[in-house]
């Protein structure tokens, strides 16, 4: 089954549908209210990787995150949009508990992976994190060669018992990151001398090194030129096949040319999520249409 | 008038200037429309005022206050008769304070030479006008420079630039006053130090095995005739040193790396500056506290194994000053393991790194020049730490690696050897200048390599 068909057959059955207060189309749009706990369009599916119900987060007394409840299906690229502080990076990191280091952040409500609680006290983070990989805002290669960059996780993770299977993940992974031909003559090279472009594509290398089933962006190309940008955009879309993929990105056309889903916040609300080309053409809340036509944000 | 009352004189001179051309400037502003009709605000005509006013008078001042005393000696001298002119410089210093001393009414000048007793209302004459010239014309300096600063408070003229660039000079003097300091500190041991080379090869100083600076008095003296091999000072330097570092290095930096990574913050904010306190006891109380408290303690339980320890000793000194350079070592690794970007530990957290791996992996990697460097300083500060080794580890130069017999160290040395009364043409003397060269170019090495290390690695993960 394809994400869309999981996605719309999900849609069909979905709870109560969201009040959509069709009589008043004429009313002024601005006047459609945030209703904390519900969401606008397909926030289920079927058979998700992550099932995520009434989450909260507080940093503090602060309520960041209200009550959102999403599945992301196998397989789909799903894009979070929204204006700065709108919990977007927020939720992200609570997916693979990025939020952990943070003293004063709580995390509330169910978040499953694969209907494993991801948040259970005796839940191992490392094996989480090993199966849930990120990607950063800024690239953040390691002061170490490009090498030891890709081979930093096989190796705390014992994936590799010889240098030559340790070489094979490495090279596996430079080239799924379109980054081998660039830099096979030398490896051996400090990671910190290459482009910004080329740091970034090493660090999702580095990400995939460790075969995660679920790869989180936060922002991946908000620091890096189009060229650059088109580059690891392309890089997502090939990933989609093999791996789940959350992005987090400020611009929309990135969310509209590589996600299936897009996913708008608000103000620690999850005010609309749908099919990505729904989302940009005929979105159902006046608030997304806000955002994507430029009112705000 | 005296230089001590001139100075607050001008002071009081400068505020006046200030406030004046402070109204000047407001005053000149109001017919054009306020202030921001003028090229600078008022503040920098009046700053500008107060510093012509002072600086020159100032400069003036200390001038005249430098070359009063010799220009006045001369001027005594030289009024001498002819042939009672004295032939050296020595009897020359004998004659003044002959003369001054009659001036100051110590000697009555019936007691001495005509001409001295002339020479001496000479003094007391000139001494008077250089006082009145000497006010006369460092007040007229600040009154001109005020004045001056008055009538170029114009709304054309930039006064903000010049104030600029005056500060500018002010804080590059204070900064070279620092620097030439150090210079003529090191050029008066490397004088010291050569004369000592005079009287004592070098290759005997750097190269000889015993340490044992009495000299004999006389000649015909027995069993005294001074050794000045360094060898044994610096290997209890060094034996006493690695003991610290030995301490100090691993205590240190695991509660720098406590204290960063693990810590909550409410923990960090109470222990951080407790063991900033180390830092912060004097070192003579760490120095009975060795000698009192930690040798006897160390003494005994040596005998308790068996084993032969002296009352004083290197361990013992070494460990209360590892005790002391804690917090060199802890506070410096604390600052660079915080300076290491956190998207690093992000990005090693994310890969399902633990949080001790993210530290040996990424963390300590990436802070490694930082803590080396911390470790380096903390080196050079025990190599010249005294008041431990002196009562802790003895005065006796033993040239062994045993950390429980007493050993001495440069430092020690150099503060006995210059206790006391002192004649400075003995090689005894003159060799703790030698000694504190050797100290001094050690430490500096030390420092120099410990800045190239930081240097070279430093914007490594930027």
């Amino acid at each position: 089954m394809s994400v869309n068909e999981t996605i719309s057959s999900a849609a069909e059955q979905r709870e109560a549908s969201v009040p959509v207060q069709d009589v008043a189309v004429e009313k002024k749009r601005e006047d459609m209210p945030v209703q904390e706990g519900k969401t606008v369009g397909l926030p289920y599916a079927d058979d998700p990787k992550f099932k995520l119900r009434n989450v909260e987060v507080f940093y503090g007394d602060d309520r960041a995150i209200k009550d959102i409840s999403l599945d992301i299906a196998r397989n789909e690229v799903i894009s979070f949009i929204g204006p700065s502080g709108c919990g977007k990076s927020t939720f992200l990191r609570c997916l693979n508990r990025m939020n952990d280091s943070i003293d004063i952040c709580r995390v509330k409500g169910q978040l499953m992976l694969d209907d494993e609680d991801i948040y259970h006290s005796k839940r191992d983070v490392v094996e989480l994190r090993a199966r849930v990989g990120m990607v950063f805002q800024k690239p953040n290669p390691f002061p170490k060669s490009i090498y030891d960059n890709v081979a930093y996780g096989p190796r705390i993770h014992g994936l590799a018992n010889r240098k030559s299977d340790l070489d094979e993940i490495v090279e596996n992974s430079l080239r799924k990151a379109g980054l081998w031909d660039e830099v096979k003559d030398r490896l051996d090279a400090t990671a910190t001398g290459m482009s910004g472009g080329q740091q970034q594509r090493l660090c999702i290398a580095r990400a995939i090194a460790v075969s995660p089933e679920v790869i989180l962006m936060d922002e991946p190309c908000s620091a890096l030129d189009p060229i650059a940008t088109a580059k690891v955009e392309e890089l997502i879309s090939e990933m989609s096949e093999s791996y789940t993929i959350v992005i987090v990105t400020h611009s929309m056309q990135q969310a509209a040319r590589v996600s299936h889903r897009t996913a708008y916040f608000h103000l620690g609300h999850l005010v609309e999520v749908n099919e990505t080309s729904k989302v940009f053409t005929s979105p159902e809340h006046e608030l997304t249409e806000s955002y994507i036509t430029g009112r705000f944000g | 008038m005296q230089t001590a009352n001139l100075l607050p004189l001008i002071l009081v001179l400068a505020v006046a200037a200030y406030g004046l051309a402070f109204m000047r400037s407001r005053a000149v502003a109001a017919p054009l429309g306020g202030i921001r009709n003028l090229k600078a605000l008022p503040f920098y005509y009046a700053a500008r005022a107060a510093l012509w006013c002072a600086i020159p008078a100032l400069i003036v001042l200390a001038a005249w206050a430098g070359f009063e005393g010799k220009v006045i000696q001369g001027m005594v001298i030289s009024s001498l008769p002819q042939d009672v002119w004295p032939e050296s410089p020595g009897q020359a210093s004998l004659v003044l304070s002959q003369i001054s001393n009659v001036a100051a009414g110590k000697l009555n000048p019936e007691f001495v030479p005509e001409h001295i007793a002339g020479a001496a209302g000479l003094l007391e004459n000139l001494r008077a006008q250089s006082g009145t010239f000497k006010t006369i014309l460092v007040l007229l300096i600040a009154a001109l420079g005020a004045a001056f600063a008055w009538t170029r408070v114009a709304p054309h003229i930039n006064a903000r630039e010049s104030v600029e660039r005056t500060l500018r000079r002010i804080f590059f003097v204070c900064a070279a006053v620092a620097v030439l300091t150090t210079v003529g500190i090191v050029f008066s041991v490397i004088f010291e130090t050569v004369r000592f080379f005079g009287k004592v090869p070098i290759t005997e100083f750097l190269f000889g095995t015993s340490w044992s600076p009495q000299t004999a008095l006389r000649a015909d003296q027995v069993g005294a005739e001074g050794a000045f091999g360094i060898i044994p000072l610096f290997t209890g330097t060094l034996l006493i040193s690695a003991i610290a570092l030995l301490v100090a290095v691993p205590i240190g930096l695991l509660s720098a790396i406590y204290l960063s990574e693990y810590a909550s913050k409410r923990v960090r904010s109470t222990v951080k500056p407790l063991l900033e306190m180390l830092a912060g006891v004097p070192t003579v109380v760490y120095g009975f506290f060795a000698a009192l408290t930690v040798a006897p303690f160390i003494r005994d339980m040596a005998e308790l194994v068996g084993l032969e320890a002296s009352s004083q000793s290197a361990l013992a000194a070494g460990l209360v000053m590892g005790i002391m350079i804690i917090p060199f070592v802890s506070s410096l690794s604390d600052d660079v393991i915080n300076a290491v970007p956190q998207t690093l530990r992000d990005g090693s957290l994310a890969l399902g790194a633990t949080q001790s791996e993210t530290m040996k992996n990424v963390i300590f990697p990436a802070a490694l020049p930082g803590i080396i460097g911390g470790i380096l300083l903390a080196a050079s500060r025990a190599i010249g730490e005294t008041m431990i080794v002196v009562m802790a580890a003895g005065l006796a130069a033993n040239l062994t690696a045993n950390p429980l017999d007493s050993v001495t160290t440069v430092t020690v040395q150099i503060a006995t050897l210059l206790v006391g009364d002192q004649e400075f043409d003995s090689a005894k003397t003159l060799s703790a200048f030698a000694l504190g060269m050797m100290l001094f170019i050690v430490t500096l090495l030390l420092n120099v390599v410990a800045l190239k290390i930081v240097r070279k690695y430093r914007e490594q993960y930027d």
